[in-house]
């Protein structure tokens, strides 16, 4: 890829200092994002993902936490923007859908009004006539039939899908050119999962922006998007395109994760395996590489696995990179089987 | 909604009935007799027996009782004759300690308390809520602090503490302020403010501290409501964010609490009144007890309840305006 990525995040590193000690929540991410492209980021709950998210918009509790690192839109570190130029590019360059659309979306005000009002933040002298247009134009876009009678009503008499559409419509507004949504179906009926993903996959052709897909659920990263970030104790242990990621993983963690998904293939039936222990505590995380105590293929006590962070490297022979202190040949070889089985 | 109002009117109306029934039979159980009270100790048993058959009391209770609520729609008659006297509509009967119609009395003094109520109303909600919204952003700090260690020291203080508190610094103290003495504020608008300023301060300061705790702990609650993370992830000034999201799904408990310590003010600040000689509902109540004077317990008591009443009905009617999710259930 030749041209400057849209969005580039650079050794972003999170910390939180909480009454129980300091929480290491994400520590060196890296990755680029071009327009157009959707980067799917995979892990389990506290693994770091969301708080990787979270932090391009400047979200996270700034007297409790810090960032450092950088993260560029357009060349522009926005971990040193000021207050106001921070504004600016939330809801505008970068929108944000999020997991719960019922607690996502104001209780006491009309759809119409938050959506509106996300418009208005970044279009102080639109007319109130082309404000209501826009809404009105923007909820027929994300699917809401009746469009003028819904527009005044509040989030409880939405549906859960239809919540979620609203908040979309709310985050696509002002046409961002980076749209990060975190587990935007996870608390969805899974029929409406697909099409919540296909709204979105729509609205990117149309816009041609960049989405930052947060789950846990390896099926959606198949379905949408073009690479994917693998997160484990808030560190990247596996970056690769859709296609390697399933066909060819190169990361033990990995590896635990496909094999824990269900298939209707006859020869697992009744049999899900799952990957043994428990995520680590981002307080006191494992020494040396993190998923080590849960690995099967681990090489043992004073072995580089208990004393040494693996980097991220390329795998020969892959398109891939992994964090694994086995050979490139090991993960290959191993990774090839694990998907066979 | 107009039927959920007239529902909740007929409701009131029926608990006010239960209300009026109860406190009127638990002071008819009282051992002292009425009559006996309707003039000094050396009083002739023929004065006390007239008295009696003036005053209704040789009736039955329950006829007592009917006789009461017929006078609050259509007024009352007592004695016959040149001793005939009567109150009114609405009449809460007679008040033997005081020689006069109990709502005369309660006329002259709900004004008083009225005033009293309000001003610290409109004091404790202001500082209330201003304080609290200070501790909720300034978590952690010095301000924050400042106003819950305000709030845990005006919450534990009795009312009595801080009314002498307040009258001995600024009377007798600082001699900024002249000692309390009553004066209708279309008499003399700058006695009356300067008698009512402590008073207002004193409820206020004991109400404001559970506001500020409300106020904090219901911003604090809602900032980590995922609509305000959305709120910020918008672009929103801080500044809208505060306003139409955190304060305003802090504001729905503030406005029912706010509802009903209000009414049960205009009941009677009994305590806040003593201290400070208002002639208000409460002083009257308190004389009343101290003078077995049945009828004006009975009469203040009717007219709390219904205010406390009435509140709990414009709290209500209240959910529905400020949270919609109520509105169309």
């Amino acid at each position: 890829m030749s041209q400057p990525p849209l969005l580039s995040v650079e050794g972003l590193t999170v910390s939180f200092d909480t009454p129980d000690g300091v929480v290491h929540a994400v520590s060196g991410v890296s990755f680029e994002l071009q327009a157009g492209q959707t980067l799917g980021i995979v892990g389990e709950s506290g693994s770091g993902k969301s708080v990787t998210a979270s932090s391009i918009l400047r979200l996270n509790n700034s007297t409790t936490s810090s960032t450092t690192g950088r993260v560029l839109l357009d060349g522009r570190d926005v971990l040193g923007l000021s207050d106001d130029e921070m504004r600016a590019v939330r809801g505008r360059d970068v929108a944000m859908v999020f997991q719960d659309p019922l607690s996502a979306l104001n209780p006491y005000y009309s759809v119409g009004d938050q959506i509106a009002e996300a418009f208005l933040v970044h279009h102080p002298k639109a007319t109130a006539q082309e404000v209501r247009e826009r809404v009105l134009g923007m909820l027929e876009k994300v699917g809401i039939p009746n469009p003028e009678k819904r527009i005044d009503e509040y989030p409880h008499q939405f549906s859960g899908g239809m919540r979620q559409r609203i908040v979309i419509a709310i985050a696509l507004i002002n046409s961002p050119r980076v749209l990060i949504a975190d587990e935007p179906t996870t608390a969805l009926d899974v029929t409406v999962q697909a099409q919540i993903l296909d709204l979105m996959l729509d609205l990117q052709k149309e816009t041609n922006m960049a989405i930052i897909l947060i789950t846990h659920d390896l099926g959606v990263v198949a379905e949408v998007a073009d690479a994917a970030l693998v997160m484990y104790g808030g560190r990247i242990v596996e970056q690769a395109d859709v296609v390697s990621i399933f066909r060819q993983p190169t990361h033990p963690y990995s590896w635990g994760l496909l094999g824990a998904v269900g298939s209707l293939d006859t020869s697992t039936r009744g049999h899900l395996s799952t990957i043994p222990g428990t995520p680590p505590s981002l307080i006191s995380i494992p020494s040396g590489c993190s998923f080590h105590p849960r690995c099967g293929h681990a090489l043992g006590a004073g072995s580089a696995c208990t004393t040494k962070v693996p980097d991220l490297r390329a795998v020969t022979g892959t398109t891939s990179k992994s964090a694994c202190h086995l050979t490139d040949e090991q993960l290959v070889s191993i990774g090839r089987r694990e998907v066979l089985q | 909604m107009l039927l959920f109002v007239t529902r909740r009117l007929m409701f009131a109306l029926a608990l006010l009935l239960a209300v009026s029934l109860f406190t009127y039979l638990l002071f008819a159980m009282l051992p002292s007799d009425p009559a006996a009270l309707t003039c000094s100790k050396n009083c002739k048993p023929e004065i006390i027996e007239a008295n009696r058959i003036r005053l209704g009391y040789d009736k039955p209770i329950l006829e007592q009782y009917w006789l009461f609520l017929k006078g609050i729609f259509v007024g009352r008659d007592y004695g016959v004759g040149q001793a005939a006297f009567s109150c009114p509509a609405p009449s809460l009967g007679y008040s033997y300690g005081q020689h006069e119609c109990v709502t005369t009395l309660i006329a002259r003094t709900f004004p008083v308390t009225a005033y009293l109520s309000i001003g610290a109303f409109i004091l404790w909600m202001t500082l209330g809520i201003s304080l609290g919204s200070i501790a909720a952003l300034k978590r952690g700090r010095w301000q924050d602090r400042a106003a819950t260690t305000f709030s845990a020291v005006g919450v534990s203080l009795p009312t009595f503490y801080i009314g002498l508190l307040v009258l001995f610094s600024f009377c007798i103290w600082l001699r900024i302020l002249p000692f309390p003495s009553y004066e209708s504020p279309f008499v003399d608008p700058k006695s009356f403010f300067l008698t009512m300023l402590l008073p207002w301060l004193t409820l206020a300061v004991l109400s404001a501290a559970s506001y500020t705790r409300l106020t904090r702990n219901g911003m604090l609650e809602a900032m980590n409501e995922d609509f305000v993370r959305l709120g910020i992830a918008k672009g929103l000034r801080r500044r809208t964010i505060l306003r139409r999201y955190v304060l305003r799904s802090a504001l729905v408990p503030i406005v029912t609490i706010a509802g009903l310590d209000f009414a049960a003010l205009l009941g009677g600040a009994i305590i806040t009144e003593s201290v400070f000689s208002l002639p208000g509902m409460g002083r009257m109540s308190i004389r009343a007890v101290v003078d077995s004077d049945l009828p004006v317990l009975v009469g203040t008591t009717m007219v709390a309840a219904v205010f406390i009443v009435l509140a709990n009905v414009i709290v209500d009617i209240m959910y529905g305006v400020l949270d919609p999710r109520v509105r169309t259930k």
